[in-house]
């Protein structure tokens, strides 16, 4: 034990809760980096969307002002992060079932690193998911128009946004029985965000009753700004209202999580 | 240190709405630097307990400290001075052994240089170098062990809870556990372990309780344990379950305690073996009964449950109290 060198830090609470949460989100990227086929799957999933949409249905999908490449790519950036955000469900899911939550509550740090930790690695994920699928974008013809600070500011908008939903999955993580049904449950309460939206299609070739919904839903309010942003387009009120939603949702849904997180193990 | 690391004050905690008593009023006192057992078939309240003084639970009524500090009121103070491993070996599959002693040490507020350090020193103790940065995927189930140990240890914690640490082990890493135990203690640490194996609670506990049904049913030193259930098991098999029965009401005054008739197999416990199986076999001769077969060995924990409560451990079945059932299978042992 001499050799060993001083065994105590001492820092203020708030810097110890930081690097609790920055040690479980490193925890999770090594582990999410150890298990290829969830790297695979993470990014064959949009690349598939990609060609698919790009070169089988967009041909019939009618869009003005723009080609359907540069209408798609930013809506598949947006439903990538927002399936990106699933993985917290997952991740803590899978933690509560091997017992590992239980290993953490017995250790004298932050209580909320877990969630934070998850939230924060799943949104580093969603940084490298968008690189990827922003090169991929370019490869088959996307051209965005609007400058490098409009498209990061996008980027921005779309991180918040998933990042705000990861504490509704993350509820989603800890009252579901295992890592298998909290991805089935995600399954329904995404994906008629994703469909009913402005991600592939304009709203306006939806029939009449689906339009107040797909118009105003947030995923829509996202899809929009950020293809405003990408393209130069003018597109409204659309970031604001989207990052209303986003801490809106936060507002909600952060308090559920952690309220659940406290009653779980 | 104060000179009990663990005071209980009867802990009650109930689960499904109030419906099971996982823990009906344990109180206890284990004394610092020695290792206290607690003895008990599945479901008898072992890991809830475990659970309970370790701030992962709360317990339904009752108090304690660990170390000096409430459970309730300073959890924060009693994860600084404890560590916990067990059956339920909680380390991340994905890491490596390395990282995962890593990990803890970070979250136990360590500096970096010093855990980094320290887990390359356990990890060199625990005989585990040559994997130190191999996944713990990789691991057997006696690594996986060794390794939830070392992780457990790397804020050299003064008390230490070890829930089943050696069940499902194969007989050579249950040696290995029960020898880094022992030199553990030897350097001052306070032990609770669970553990359903009388063999494991004789070897390591100083002072043992016995649980069932969420009660402590007997508590003591091992040796006084041993002498209040009985030094010897006296068991006799017969040709028929005729025999058997007769044998019961023949032999009924040779035992303090009720002996368990098994089919064909008659077991009583009885304090001097010889003497006794001397007196039996006169008896069941006078009779004219044959006798299939003779045996006298060490009480099992199955003896000391019949003995103690007149059933068998394996009839305890109550449901596994994990708060969501079904939820950790793994974590059968409440």
């Amino acid at each position: 034990m001499s050799t060993l060198p001083s065994p105590v830090s001492n820092h203020s609470a708030l810097r110890w809760a930081i690097s609790d949460v920055l040690t479980m989100a490193r925890r999770n990227l090594l582990a999410l980096f150890r298990v290829p086929v969830a790297i695979v799957f993470m990014i064959i999933q949009p690349i598939m969307f990609v060609i698919l949409f790009r070169y089988v249905f967009g041909g019939a999908i009618p869009i003005v002002g723009t080609s359907y490449v540069n209408y798609l790519i930013p809506g598949i950036l947006v439903q990538t992060t927002m399936f990106g955000s699933v993985g917290t469900a997952i991740g803590l899911a899978e933690d509560l079932q091997k017992g590992l939550i239980e290993r953490f509550r017995a250790l004298p740090m932050a209580r909320l690193a877990v969630l934070a930790g998850r939230t924060v690695s799943d949104l580093f994920r969603n940084v490298l998911i968008l690189a990827i699928i922003t090169g991929v974008g370019f490869l088959v013809g996307f051209r965005p128009t609007g400058g490098v600070v409009a498209y990061l500011q996008a980027c921005l908008l779309m991180l918040i946004f998933a990042y705000c939903l990861s504490w509704g999955f993350a509820y989603v993580g800890l009252a579901a029985p295992n890592a298998e049904a909290a991805q089935a449950i995600t399954f329904p309460l995404i994906f008629p965000l994703a469909f009913a939206s402005a991600i592939f299609v304009l709203v306006s070739t939806m029939p009449g009753w689906l339009r107040p919904f797909a118009n105003n839903q947030p995923v829509s309010q996202t899809a929009d700004a950020v293809r405003g942003l990408m393209l130069g387009q003018p597109h409204g009120q659309s970031t604001w209202i989207a990052l209303a939603w986003a801490i809106g949702a936060v507002c909600v849904l952060a308090p559920l999580a952690v309220n659940k997180y406290r009653k779980v193990a | 240190m104060p000179e009990f690391a663990v005071v209980a004050h009867d802990i009650v905690r109930l689960f499904a709405k109030g419906e099971v008593r996982a823990l009906d009023g344990v109180s206890l006192e284990v004394p610092a630097g020695q290792v206290f057992g607690l003895l008990g078939p599945n479901g008898s309240g072992k890991t809830t307990m475990v659970r309970i003084l370790s701030t992962i639970l709360s317990p339904t009524s009752g108090s304690a400290t660990v170390a000096g500090f409430d459970i309730v009121k300073q959890p924060n103070q009693v994860r600084r001075h404890i560590g916990l491993a067990g059956q339920n070996s909680t380390v991340d599959e994905n890491l490596t052994g390395f990282e995962n002693i890593r990990m803890v040490g970070l979250l136990n507020h360590l500096n970096k240089d010093f855990v980094e350090a320290k887990a390359n020193q356990l990890l060199d103790d625990f005989n585990l170098s040559d994997a130190a940065h191999r996944t713990i995927k990789t691991y057997s189930g006696g690594m996986r062990r060794r390794l939830d140990l070392a992780a457990a240890l790397v804020a050299s914690p003064p008390i230490l809870f070890l829930d089943e640490p050696t069940t499902g082990l194969d007989p050579q890493s249950r040696q290995d556990l029960w020898g880094i135990i022992e030199r553990l203690v030897e350097g001052g640490t306070t032990v609770l372990l669970t553990t359903q194996y009388l063999d494991e609670a004789d070897r390591l506990a100083k002072q043992l309780v016995v649980l069932d049904h969420g009660k402590i049913i007997a508590q003591g030193t091992s040796a006084e344990l041993k002498k209040q259930m009985g030094a010897t098991v006296l068991a006799l098999n017969f040709t028929s379950s005729d025999d058997a029965v007769r044998a019961q009401t023949l032999l009924a005054s040779l035992s303090a305690t009720p002996a368990n008739l098994d089919g064909t197999v008659l077991e009583m416990t009885v304090d001097n073996g010889p003497a006794v199986t001397a007196d039996a076999l006169r008896r069941i001769d006078a009779a004219g009964i044959t006798l299939g077969g003779l045996a006298l060995r060490e009480p099992s924990l199955d003896d000391v449950f019949i003995n103690l409560t007149g059933h068998k451990a394996e009839d305890v079945d109550a449901p596994a109290p994990t708060g969501r059932p079904g939820r950790r299978p793994r974590k059968a042992n409440a």
